[in-house]
């Protein structure tokens, strides 16, 4: 198969993952869209990498790494989320307006 | 046009699919289902890159353990289970709609321009040569990373602890 339909797709993916941030109210939603953008991101470092067939594997290996960081991004995140409801009784980031000029 | 072509098409039209699904779906577990949906689409890609330990990688990791923080951070944080209407911001949904069509718009006349129809190769395996360069070339690295994910839990734990003796308002 060739290169820009997985191309034009992880775009796409892209977009709903910026469309998710903008539009969801919940925190932990916005959360799971950060992981959509993440993981377009990750297809584009195959791709590129099956193409260009690389002896280093640069792709992959970054790929590894940006699924790791995922993780722990996700952990610090749900722990933040876990904070504010425990402050202020609500996931809703509409609320979360303390430091709004 | 070959069998996987068509195969490969199919699943990205499901990837895509699914990816909406999460973004526009009102009920909390859904999103995370549909998440699970995409990953799994996305691994199958892999393999089909001959990009099999990213994919397995993919579904320990993501589907074995981040769906499952998101799960209980829906339960912890009390998400009311079931369709939900205030789960999205109404009057910001053409603005979004609106940006990401654009974002989109612009990466896919970019990526048209810059990119012919290059064959993607996807033949062999690749496992062997990932573990050997992963334990040479990039061992630094590797090593932090495990530093990193290392403070996160940390991190996680000292933000998420109940008895934290900073945020008790009277000792401060």
């Amino acid at each position: 198969m060739s290169i820009q339909p997985l191309l034009i797709a992880a775009a796409a993916l892209f977009s709903i993952g910026i469309y998710g941030i903008l539009v969801r109210r919940n925190a932990v939603m916005v959360l799971l869209s950060i992981e959509l953008i993440l993981n377009s991101v990750n297809i584009n470092f195959v791709a590129f990498n099956a193409m260009l067939s690389d002896v280093f594997l640069n792709g992959q290996i970054f790929s590894i790494f940006i699924i790791t960081i995922a993780a722990a991004e996700v952990g610090i995140g749900l722990a933040i989320v876990l904070m504010l409801f425990r402050n202020r009784e609500t996931a809703n980031i509409n609320e979360f307006d303390l430091m709004k000029w | 046009m070959e069998a996987i072509d068509i195969f490969s098409y199919f699943l990205l039209l499901l990837l895509l699919l699914s990816g909406v699904k999460v973004v526009t779906t009102s009920n909390v577990i859904h999103a995370a289902i549909f998440l699970v949906f995409t990953l799994a689409t996305t691994a199958v890609l892999f393999i089909l890159l001959s990009a099999e330990f990213v994919a397995l990688v993919l579904i320990l990791v993501y589907i074995g353990a981040v769906i499952v923080l998101f799960l209980f951070g829906v339960m912890i944080t009390r998400a009311p289970l079931g369709p939900n209407a205030e789960l999205d911001n109404d009057q910001n949904k053409l603005l979004a709609a609106v940006i990401s069509l654009s974002i989109f718009g612009i990466f896919t006349y970019i990526l048209l321009q810059t990119f012919d129809s290059t064959v993607v190769i996807s033949e062999g395996t690749s496992t062997k040569l990932l573990g050997e360069i992963l334990l040479s070339r990039f061992v630094f690295p590797f090593e932090l990373v495990s530093f990193v994910l290392l403070g996160a839990l940390i991190g996680g734990i000292t933000l998420a602890r109940k008895d934290n003796a900073l945020m008790d308002e009277d000792q401060i």
